[in-house]
């Protein structure tokens, strides 16, 4: 039974999910299911960006949906007024969202809890409002139209659906490769340490400010690049991107695939989508289904999908060391033996989460 | 001149409006240490039910007002019952997401049964006086009346009243509180009525010299949130100081500087202010 639970979260799981998702257009042949899959995988991205700031590092970030606004504005804006091709547009965005980033970051991260979620809240609203409001640099209220799609080099078209479809995918890979390797790394898990205390960290002779603006940054070029990658899809934006319920989308997929875990987004965004798409008619009032159901999530399920099952092996692990800890002492009291403490440690380094 | 002191009218009737909501917000952070994203919504809310009352049912202005206010004090009390009470334990980035989902909920709700449509709250009190060269709307003159009046009686409720010392007691010391027997839920609940009352009293103060519509919370909630961190979080005279000095930002900013960014003032000042002290402007000492 554990080998099953384990298998769920390896690697061999991974690599199937990723042998799905690439399967995906060849087992369907309805393009806008390919298209509704692609949106959802570049949400995904963003929402990865939100898990580093908010589950790793546990600052609520809200102005996510507004960096994720600026990546797709700095798309559309170099090639559609200064007639950039695609890919160096794109580059542009993810280096205007790390500088943008650092300079929010940097008033922002000097301010804790709930200073910090209200100080977003308003950049965000600031971002929207100069897209709104700037006219001769956004188009203002009418929106930036025929937006250049990303190059293919004559080999590939990618204003075609499947093509891009594989493009986003790859991206998407490169996204969960990198959160991956964060996580595991000394960085993830000081993130973690500045998330569960602040003056824990700083006991531990952490720098605060440096590694909540890097996860800030690293936060922010997740989501610009996420924009930038929107605006090569869909080739129409208006300041509509940049309003707070994307940002609170996001936080809704985050939360429904489990909060500072490595598979959640992904699982979220997609479950999500997909439960939006069926009900389709919901679109304009999904909030009221969804409102309710992210109270409900955050009482009684605040770790989310991933998270609950995390918890429940974690339990489950326990327990069964717990048994054979207390049939070993019993085994070891009958012959006189000392109780070997290597095998306690070997079953808590299995327990250790890697999903 | 005359052009100097018709913005100072205009401001102070912002001013007072945003003080208001500001109220709200900051007695509740006061208590609970939540800050209430959905407050916008209670504002918005508070504007429908009264327009409701007026158009709909063809209620008198006051009685529609005060019919808005009963309302959302209820809506208020049952999001403290049935979201805030149960996550009073939970780490602090949990209040904000439920709070959030309340405030969505909220506007979805409103949009299915009135529609996105910008409306406008009649009013039965058109008259416009002149006073040294300063045009006084009958309405503007009445909002900062009644603004002031309904902080005044606050002020007098929460000094001199018992259940409003509790109320006192509980935010600045709530072990304390606990200590001399007041009974947390009750003055939760109480805070909570009293600020969705505020917000849907400043609602329909104002809804009929600007627009009701379900999106007519957000801007406000963001400049209330402002408000309370220049005054401090929790503080009620820092909420009504803070309350005018946005007022006046936005008036006079709105006047001399730009009319088109006048809603970023708001947003500015607060970088700025945080910029230079990250703990507000009228706090005292560290956290």
């Amino acid at each position: 039974m554990n080998r099953v639970i384990d298998f769920f979260l390896g690697s061999t799981m991974r690599w199937l999910l990723l042998a799905l998702a690439i399967a995906f257009p060849l087992i369907t042949d309805n393009e806008y299911h390919i298209y509704v899959m692609a949106l959802a995988f570049i949400w995904a991205i963003a929402v990865y960006g939100l898990n580093i700031i908010t589950g790793y590092c546990g600052q609520l970030n809200l102005a996510h949906g507004g960096f994720f606004a600026m990546g797709a504005y700095t798309v559309a804006i170099l090639t559609v007024d200064h007639a950039w091709p695609f890919w160096p547009a794109f580059v542009a965005a993810g280096v205007f969202g790390a500088v943008a980033g650092a300079l929010v970051g940097l008033v922002s991260l000097r301010l804790k809890e709930h200073y910090f979620a209200i100080f977003t809240l308003c950049v965000g609203f600031i971002i929207y409002l100069m897209i709104d409001k700037w006219d001769e640099l956004t188009h203002g209220s009418l929106g930036i139209i025929n937006i250049a799609p990303p190059e293919g080099f004559g080999l590939v078209d990618f204003t075609e659906t499947v093509p891009f479809y594989y493009l986003v995918l790859a991206f998407l890979a490169l996204a969960v490769w990198m959160t991956r390797r964060i996580s595991e790394s000394l960085l993830g898990r000081t993130f973690r340490a500045v998330r569960i205390s602040d003056d824990l960290a700083q006991s531990l002779g952490i720098n605060l400010m440096r590694n909540k603006l890097l996860a800030f940054v690293i936060s922010t070029v997740y989501a610009a690049f996420a924009g930038g990658l929107y605006a090569g899809v869909v080739r129409f934006i208006g300041p509509e991107e940049a309003n707070f319920i994307h940002t609170f989308d996001m936080i809704a997929y985050l939360l429904v695939g489990g909060i500072g875990t490595l598979l959640g987004p992904i699982v979220g965004t997609l479950l999500v989508t997909w439960l939006t798409q069926a009900v389709q008619s919901l679109e304009e009032y999904r909030m009221i289904v969804f409102g309710p159901l992210l109270v409900l999530l955050v009482i009684f399920f605040p770790r989310g999908l991933i998270g609950s099952f995390l918890g429940w092996r974690g339990r489950r692990l326990g327990r069964q060391h717990h048994e054979r800890a207390t049939a070993e002492s019993r085994a070891a009291g009958d012959t006189g033996k000392d109780q070997n403490p290597s095998d306690g440690k070997r079953s808590t380094d299995g327990a250790r989460d890697n999903a | 001149m005359e052009l100097f002191l018709q913005q100072v009218l205009n401001g102070l009737t912002l001013g007072s409006i945003y003080g208001l909501v500001a109220l709200g917000l900051t007695l509740v952070y006061g208590i609970l240490h939540v800050p209430n994203f959905a407050h916008g919504a209670l504002y918005m809310v508070g504007a429908y039910v009264s327009y409701f009352g007026m158009v709909e049912l063809g209620l008198n202005y006051w009685v529609a007002m005060v019919m808005a206010a009963a309302a959302v004090a209820f809506i208020s009390v049952v999001c403290e019952r049935l979201v805030f009470h149960p996550l009073r334990h939970a780490p602090p980035i949990h209040d904000k997401i439920a709070a959030i989902g309340i405030l969505l909920f909220l506007e979805a709700v409103v949009q299915m049964f009135f529609g996105a449509d910008f409306r406008r709250l009649p009013t039965p009190y058109n008259d416009i006086y002149h006073f040294m060269g300063v045009t006084l709307p009958a309405q503007r003159v009445l909002i900062i009346c009644a603004a002031f009046a309904l902080m005044g009686a606050l002020h007098l409720y929460l000094k001199k009243t018992m259940t409003g010392s509790t109320i006192v007691a509980m935010a600045q010391n709530r072990e304390g509180a606990f200590l001399v027997g007041i009974d947390a839920n009750r003055v939760a609940m109480m805070t909570f009525a009293i600020a969705g009352a505020l917000a849907a009293v400043a609602a329909s103060l104002f809804a009929p010299i600007n627009l009701v519509y379900p999106a007519m919370g957000h801007l406000v909630l963001l400049k209330a949130f402002v408000i309370i961190i220049l005054g401090g979080m929790g503080s009620i005279p820092g909420a009504i100081i803070g309350g005018l000095i946005i007022g006046f930002a936005e008036a006079l900013g709105g006047f001399y500087v730009s009319s088109e960014y006048k809603d970023v003032m708001a947003f500015v000042l607060l970088v700025v202010i945080l910029s230079i002290r990250p703990t507000g402007l009228f706090t005292k000492g560290v956290r």
